[in-house]
């Protein structure tokens, strides 16, 4: 039996094969969908979710090796199921996303950034955000929603 | 409207009981639940004072979920806040063709959609006159209620919608439509109603659909696209943990051939499981023996040696011939001639192909991030032997389209596999698949030569365009040339020749299909002609539009010049064109109608010594009519603008013996967050009919990169990417 600690809950995950990646253990076995597939191999960020705070895609790393860490996913962003991140509001406020696919994936990286830099800079913002891709262009909206956060909600 | 189904609604006393409308058995998103009222198949009113607006169209990033209901809005003077968005069920006779494509949801829909919330709205203020025993001229509406400004009597539209759905239908006459300066949503910037969802992580998208007991599959096509499995070690496969089941689906064609309401299927073998990832794990043990005597032996370096070859001979064929060309050319005082190309590229929709299929008591129900449900419905129908009712497809959030989800390959193989085993199953393609299996965007090989006086005004034009085929006789699927009226009918010599070079890669429409590669090549040409003819480009180019005028009246798919030239000289004044520039540094300018809308952009860029190209800003300005959501219309122009840089920069597919050689992203980059310009967007809003802005904006900006940096460093460039010259963004 493989259990992890998942937003804040310890979520058995049965007889799971222990090279799962954390990926499709969230989707498949937790129905956590929010967390995105989209390349496999680390590439677009689709999959970011926080293990012990540091953004980390789910789609490299395995089950096997993340018991006792503290994985957070886009559903356990916010205090509760109530309220909003307040980069998850920034994004409704900025109209950020087009088809949505990415931005999961990009809140979850922009909120390691501001739990490391309340205040980042531009530059800052474009190097946290680099490994996140978004097809349907939403960046200019993006650097903007990280910056009313970062000034509203830090 | 349909009055046998309100006839129906009368008979049964609709309120407060839970009633299926019997047309749209098909699907339940559309039935009625109790404390709800139909006012048409786009509106239901709510007891609680919510209404419902049905979204024809499906969503895959274009925002056609948010503005195709708010035209419904606007008219019905709902109170936006409290609208509640679903998508409509599939049924062809209540809604038409429901798809998302060539930017024609807004087109096509706005009649449509300003009657429904027009009609509704009639039928409340009918109702109010007869409770509140006033004439109708007396009432007026706002944010979901009557009011009867007289007797300061308001009625909320919760309260008048069983009476409302009983008045009798009006006239089309009788019709009253708001005027644009009455708006009060439309125009406006209003969030995507799905954006809670998004930033939450809710199930939204085709992907997150998770049905009790189901099981998840992967598909192994041929590397070479259009082989076949001779044989698998399915044995070996069903062995391993997870694996409910492996076989051979005996394809219906070999090479794939663009009809999305076909039912092709490709020859693979289906795993399938109880997860994604046994599904996955069990591929990478899979051996399959591939016969690859039906594959494509496409090289694509051969198939752009042998255009380059083509594009300096004589057409094959001439297709227009106006005037004297070759005449022209003998007497002007300049002849420029180049020969612009570009690559394959893949659409790579973030979101890889996928369909939840489940097949039951002989009928089939779909779950399909599609672009174009009507047609899976048909595709479904014919694959299966099954007749439309026995096929049942719900719209799902695709996560991006770009053209890549209007075939309903992915679909078909689902239902294939779902037909073999007695559950639902989710197809799931990987990024590998998604690119390997692409219906691709064809090259474009266009060979320009054009004719200039001694006043530097262009006299003659020639286009000889050099398409991929598959038969040597007609141009591939979105390869070849636009039948455009410009600069045809501004040119008095003119001449289209085309030449046909073979290749078996199967190709798509991708995000403005033939525009986004002919306008880098037209657009381009033009800034050659203009630098030749030592003139300021943006002149030269508003002189080759000429006269403002509609060459078509009446059409909106034919060029306004006048909206044209209104489009760039409001981009010139937003960028400065003609501010003086440091070394190394220039504006680029470009114009391209398509997709009904004109847009002029301008691209500030500079270029180092490594060729190194950093795009500082872009200026967008469009003309789609009146604007329905301007934050959703200023980001597909943002988007569109992005995209186009992404497939400027570095996208480039390339084939051998058959097979694709980009696997992921590292070898076929989007461009990035740290990559992109700051973009500025502005609408004219004309008085003309409004138009979509999923794609128009992004034919320009190729050109309007490459004409800056040729007046930077005096390099043209004539091929797409530009990584293939040395260039990087």
């Amino acid at each position: 039996m493989l259990t992890l600690k998942i937003n804040g809950e310890s979520r058995s995950l049965g007889d799971i094969d222990p090279d799962t990646p954390l990926l499709w253990a969230l989707r498949d076995t937790l129905g956590l969908v929010g967390t995105k597939y989209g390349c496999g191999i680390a590439q677009c960020g689709s999959c970011t979710v926080h293990v012990d705070g540091k953004p980390s895609r789910a789609c490299v790393m395995r089950v096997g090796q993340l018991q006792g860490r503290e994985i957070i996913t886009i559903e356990g962003l916010a205090r509760d199921s109530d309220t909003l991140h307040p980069l998850q509001q920034a994004w409704i406020d900025q109209d950020v996303a087009q088809c949505g696919y990415c931005q999961a994936g990009q809140i979850m990286s922009a909120a390691a950034l501001l739990n490391s830099k309340p205040d980042p800079t531009d530059q800052e913002i474009e190097t946290a955000m680099s490994g996140n891709l978004c097809r349907c262009g939403t960046y200019p909206r993006i650097v903007k929603a990280i910056k009313n956060a970062a000034a509203g909600g830090a | 409207m349909d009055l046998d189904r309100r006839q129906f609604l009368l008979l049964t006393g609709f309120s407060g009981l839970a009633i299926g409308f019997p047309g749209l058995a098909s699907g339940t998103e559309a039935s009625i639940q109790v404390g709800q009222v139909a006012i048409n198949h786009y509106v239901q009113i709510k007891t609680d004072g919510t209404i419902v607006i049905f979204a024809p169209n499906p969503e895959v990033g274009q925002g056609v979920r948010t503005s195709l209901p708010m035209i419904v809005a606007e008219e019905l003077d709902a109170d936006w806040d409290r609208v509640i968005v679903k998508s409509a069920a599939i049924d062809r006779e209540k809604y038409g063709s429901q798809f998302a494509g060539g930017s024609t949801s807004v087109l096509r829909r706005w009649p449509e959609l300003r009657k429904m919330g027009a009609l509704a709205r009639h039928m409340l203020l009918s109702a109010a006159a007869e409770q509140l025993k006033v004439p109708v001229t007396e009432l007026t509406t706002a944010r979901s209620r009557v009011l009867h400004a007289a007797s300061g009597k308001t009625l909320s539209y919760a309260d008048l919608a069983e009476s409302a759905a009983r008045q009798p239908l009006p006239d089309d006459s009788a019709m009253v439509f708001k005027q644009p300066g009455d708006y009060t949503l439309l125009g406006r910037r209003v969030a995507n109603v799905d954006n809670r969802a998004i930033v939450t992580g809710a199930p939204l998208f085709g992907s997150d659909t998770r049905l009790p007991g189901m099981l998840y599959a992967t598909y192994v096509k041929c590397p070479a696209i259009g082989g076949r499995p001779r044989s698998a070690n399915l044995d070996e496969i069903k062995a391993l943990p997870g694996v409910v089941d492996a076989f051979i689906i005996e394809g219906t064609n070999d090479i794939p051939l663009y009809d999305s309401v076909s039912d092709y299927v490709s020859s693979g073998v289906a795993i399938v499981a109880r997860s994604n990832w046994q599904a996955l794990k069990a591929r990478q043990n899979l051996e399959v023996d591939w016969d690859l005597t039906t594959a494509s032996r496409d090289n694509s370096a051969d198939i752009r040696k042998q255009a380059a070859r083509l594009a300096g001979q004589v057409g094959a064929k001439t297709l227009v011939e106006q005037g004297d060309v070759e005449t022209a050319f003998a007497a002007s005082d300049q002849v420029v001639e180049s020969f612009y190309s570009t690559d394959f590229a893949t659409h790579a929709p973030l979101e890889p192909q996928n369909c939840t299929a489940h097949f039951k008591d002989g009928a089939i129900e779909v779950w399909a991030p599609t672009q174009t449900p009507t047609a899976t419905v048909a595709g479904l129908a014919k694959l299966l032997g099954l007749p439309g009712d026995k096929v049942t497809v719900h719209q799902i959030r695709g996560g991006g389209g770009f053209g890549r989800r209007l075939e309903n390959d992915y679909a078909r193989e689902s239902a294939l596999i779902a037909r073999e085993v007695s559950a639902p199953v989710m197809l799931q393609w990987t990024r590998e698949d998604d690119i390997a299996f692409d219906y691709f965007r064809p090259p474009g090989y266009n060979a320009l030569k054009a004719a200039l006086d001694d006043r530097g005004k262009l006299t003659a034009w020639q286009h000889h365009v050099i398409a991929v085929s598959d038969d040597g006789e007609n141009a591939n699927k979105s390869a070849g040339h636009r039948n455009s009226v410009f600069p045809r009918q501004r040119v008095e010599h003119f001449r289209l020749t085309s030449s046909l070079v073979p290749s078996q890669t199967p190709t798509g429409p991708m995000r403005a299909p033939v525009s986004n590669t002919y306008a880098f090549a037209e657009q381009s040409f033009i800034h050659e002609l203009a630098v030749a003819a030592k003139r300021d480009h943006l002149e030269f180019l508003v002189e080759m539009l000429g006269k403002p005028e509609w060459l078509k009246p009446g059409s909106p798919r034919v060029i306004h010049t006048g909206r044209a030239i209104n489009t760039i000289r409001q981009v010139a004044k937003n960028a400065g064109w003609g501010r003086n520039m440091p070394k190394g540094r220039a504006l680029g300018l470009s114009f391209f109608f398509s997709h009904a809308t004109p847009v002029a952009e301008i691209a500030e860029v500079s270029v180092d010594g490594d060729r190194k190209v950093t795009i500082h800003k872009v200026w967008v300005v469009a003309d789609c009519g009146p604007v329905i959501n301007l934050s959703g219309a200023e980001g597909q122009c943002q988007g569109s603008v992005i995209d186009g840089i992404s497939t400027l920069a570095r996208q480039s597919i390339s084939i051998k013996a058959g097979r694709v050689e980009q696997s992921n992203f590292h070898q076929y980059p989007l461009l990035r967050i740290d990559q992109h310009p700051e973009i500025d967007v502005q609408f004219l809003r004309s008085d003309f009919a409004p138009t979509g802005m999923g794609e128009p904006a992004l034919p320009p900006i190729a050109a309007a990169v490459c004409n800056a940096i040729y007046s930077a460093t005096g390099h043209r460039i004539r091929h797409m990417p530009i990584s293939s010259e040395g260039f990087s963004i």
